[in-house]
């Protein structure tokens, strides 16, 4: 079965992630419960004219592919296989709010195109005139996981050489005020908002788009060999660690094999348990790592630590700043990513060097 | 030697049927699902027609016997409804007993829940708790939770080729043995949002859709929702299961021409159909019928019937109907219930009548089987194509 190299990550998010080594401009943010993407210089990317009719998810998704097939030194993909939770929400809110607005008159198509799930993707393929397979998933949590199967499966199988696999996500400013009202985020006022310490529920919200290289072959510029995924609708929080153990021994490992295991936590309090008992138990002599209170939490802010753990398996460095717990290692060739929202769409990624 | 992917349950809920049963006997007796929208309020209410599933929400509701304080979307319960009668189909009676997965397929999700409360969410308390079904994966929540399914869940949306997608993807999960057991489709219900967005493209028609005829002014949405259960060889061996039919191709290609619009030559189209000849090892000759995406609007339909005539080049091209004048066009749920069709085509050995066909396109001289036709099916074609370049093609099989 062939393997699945990381050649090439592009990332836009909440902090300063492109023209840096790794997280070294990073930030943590306590004082608003909903982050804004730090945006690249987009002309360099697309131009003026183009940008103008474009989403912000599809200008950030188009950036950040660009990244990981310049990073990547390649320019075509076989494949593109996008992730994302709520696709280009922006556009969805003006469509639906000039048809409430207006009573159904007066309308333009513009919205409503760009309004579909799968206009990133499509998008990039129209760019870069990729005629290949183009999928684009959109399960909550697990869209970017989702994508990532999909992609692993082409390239086991020979269906495709090198593909393009990102997860993406934008805020809305009327979808993050009704997730306000429904919990899903921070209520305002009630900073300063800390990821570990929280006790409240919902959480800081935030945006992104990062993208990823996967080739069947290891090259000079490998980041990492992508082993597994796994996605499970539903599990109980004592089915957690017995579900990891099985993923583990489903790939040969054991927990002891794993150099570092990066958390989904972001701050709500109802389900931080899922992270906090392996954190506490079966993982507690091994480095602990979070970043959503980085990235924000967001459907598809699992392709974040993607790119995070990407980057600790080349760099075989870790950031303080990502550290849940002080346990260290002399090198890192092994990393698990575990992610859930509320108790649903649980993911588990393995990467190694 | 067995062919392709075992399909060994099937559900449909649309404007012709709410049931496998039902909808067959629409599709052989010319009983269309195209009428006046009665379920939403829109201004276009008398200009526009669509195939509307004819039942009310609350019928949906008492159907599928949810509590009051369910939040479910029409598009989650239609998607239920036929996710549950697949199942049952495939005489599924635990539903974790093998690695089984959902695959589910929308292009706006509870949409239709959140046009309608979009301004009283901040008003009216007990309404907050639509504001989830907003997420395209909240379909596919709802029906792993009605079914009890625990394991992989996961949801396509590639706009109108979104359940072809799903079902591509449930045969590679089966294939590269990933899963024993995968309930693949889609559901999409008929919004405000989607019917303004298709009326802001100007390509729906003001009257009964005619696929394939030169006067053709567009399409007619409708909703739907469609599910199959696909099955690993051993458990059909093992259980001794009935097989329906087999997915023995499949194939997805980016047009990469335009956000919403079809290439001159049908290049996208094209490239899908080529991809799903070579998985099932198929030769165009040997397909019976082909179930085209034909949703009537100028463009598709040129599109589409360049890409066939450029795939059989020299060669007849098949006995070819769209079933959209029965049901309209259903969006992400299309390919879903279009593969439905092309099961009962293969089991019943009939070809559908493409309805409302008159005059031949001026084009190209392609013409669809206009009135139902009894012969030997073997082996279906079926096509699906979405905005954003996205073609899908699917081959399904006799086992």
């Amino acid at each position: 079965m062939t393997k699945t190299y990381i050649n090439g990550v592009g990332c836009i998010s909440t902090q300063k992630t492109f023209d840096t080594v790794f997280l070294e401009e990073a930030v943590v943010n306590h004082e608003e419960n909903v982050l804004a993407i730090v945006p690249p210089v987009y002309k360099e990317y697309i131009s003026p004219a183009a940008s103008r009719r474009m989403a912000k998810g599809v200008k950030n998704g188009i950036v950040a592919s660009a990244l990981a097939m310049k990073d990547a030194n390649i320019e075509k993909v076989d494949a593109i296989i996008t992730g994302t939770g709520l696709g280009c929400i922006e556009d969805s809110e003006k469509f639906l709010k000039s048809i409430l607005d207006n009573n159904e008159e007066f309308l333009t198509p513009t919205s409503f195109i760009q309004s579909t799930h799968n206009t990133v993707g499509a998008q990039i393929a129209l760019l870069q005139q990729c005629k290949g397979y183009n999928f684009t998933y959109v399960n909550g949590a697990v869209s970017f996981e989702s994508a990532l199967i999909d992609a692993k499966m082409q390239i086991e199988e020979g269906e495709a050489n090198s593909i393009l696999v990102g997860g993406v996500d934008e805020n809305g400013e009327y979808t993050t005020s009704l997730f306000k009202l429904n919990g899903r985020i921070k209520a305002d006022n009630t900073a300063p908002y800390d990821v570990l310490t929280s006790n409240t529920n919902g959480a800081v919200y935030g945006e992104g788009a990062s993208f990823f290289v996967l080739e069947n072959e290891r090259k000079e510029n490998t980041y990492a060999e992508l082993l597994d995924v796994s996605i499970v609708n539903t599990l109980e929080e004592n089915e957690i660690e017995a579900a990891i153990r099985s993923f583990l021994k489903s790939n040969s490992l054991e927990i002891s094999a794993i150099d570092a295991l990066v958390l989904g936590f972001d701050g709500n309090a109802d389900f931080e348990n899922y992270y906090r008992n392996l954190a506490k138990n079966a993982f507690a002599e091994t480095p602990v790592l979070y970043y959503k209170h980085l990235s924000g939490e967001y459907d598809t802010a699992s392709a974040f630590a993607f790119w995070m753990a990407a980057k600790i398996l080349k760099t075989q460095e870790i950031p303080e700043i990502v550290k849940v717990n002080s346990v260290a290692k002399p090198a890192y060739k092994t990393i698990l990513l575990y992610n859930q929202l509320s108790g649903k769409n649980h993911s588990f990624t393995l990467l190694s060097k | 030697m067995a062919r392709g992917v075992a399909i060994t349950g099937m559900g449909i809920i649309s404007a012709i049927g709410n049931s496998v049963e039902e909808n067959y006997l629409s599709l052989i007796e010319n009983k269309i699902g195209i009428s006046r929208i009665q379920n939403i309020s829109t201004v276009h209410a008398d200009v526009i027609k669509v195939g509307e599933i004819k039942k009310t929400n609350e019928d949906l509701v008492n159907e599928l016997k949810l509590n009051e304080d369910n939040n479910f979307s029409r598009t989650a319960m239609i998607g239920t409804l036929a996710a549950k009668q697949a199942v049952e189909n495939a005489g599924i009676t635990n539903i974790n007993e093998f690695r089984t997965g959902l695959i589910s397929a929308t292009s706006v999700g509870g949409m239709d829940m959140t046009e309608r409360h979009y301004y009283d969410y901040f008003e009216k308390p007990e309404l907050t708790k639509y504001i989830t079904c907003h997420d395209g994966g909240d379909v596919a929540e709802k029906i792993a939770e009605e079914l009890g399914l625990k394991g992989m869940v996961t949801t396509i949306s590639t706009a109108c080729s979104s359940a072809a997608n799903s079902i591509m993807l449930g045969a590679r999960l089966i294939k590269t043995g990933k899963l024993d057991r995968v309930i693949v489709g889609g559901a999409d219900a008929l919004a405000k949002f989607t019917i303004n967005g298709f009326k802001t493209l100007m390509i729906l028609s003001d009257d009964y859709n005619k696929p394939f005829d030169n006067t053709r002014k567009g399409l007619n949405l409708g909703e739907a929702a469609a599910f199959l259960v696909l099955e690993s060889d051993e458990i059909v061996a093992k259980q001794n299961k009935k097989v329906l039919a087999r997915v023995s191709g499949y194939g997805n290609a980016n047009d990469a021409y335009h956000q919403t619009a079809s290439s001159e030559n049908g290049e996208g189209a094209y490239l899908a159909m080529k991809k799903a000849f070579d998985v099932s090892g198929l030769k165009p000759s040997e397909i019976d019928y082909i179930n085209v995406h034909g949703t009537a609007t100028p463009n598709n339909d040129l599109s589409e019937g360049r890409a066939l005539l450029r795939i059989y080049e020299n060669e007849k091209v098949p006995d070819f109907s769209s079933t959209k004048p029965f049901t309209g066009h259903t969006l992400a749920a299309a390919a879903a219930i279009e593969a439905v069709y092309s099961v009962l085509a293969i089991q019943n050995n009939v070809v559908y009548p493409n309805l409302n066909f008159e005059v031949p396109m001026e084009e190209f001289d392609l013409k669809p089987q206009t009135s139902l036709k009894n012969k030997t099916i073997e082996h279906v074609l079926s096509n699906s194509f979405g905005f954003g370049g996205n073609c899908s093609t699917l081959i399904f099989s006799k086992s």
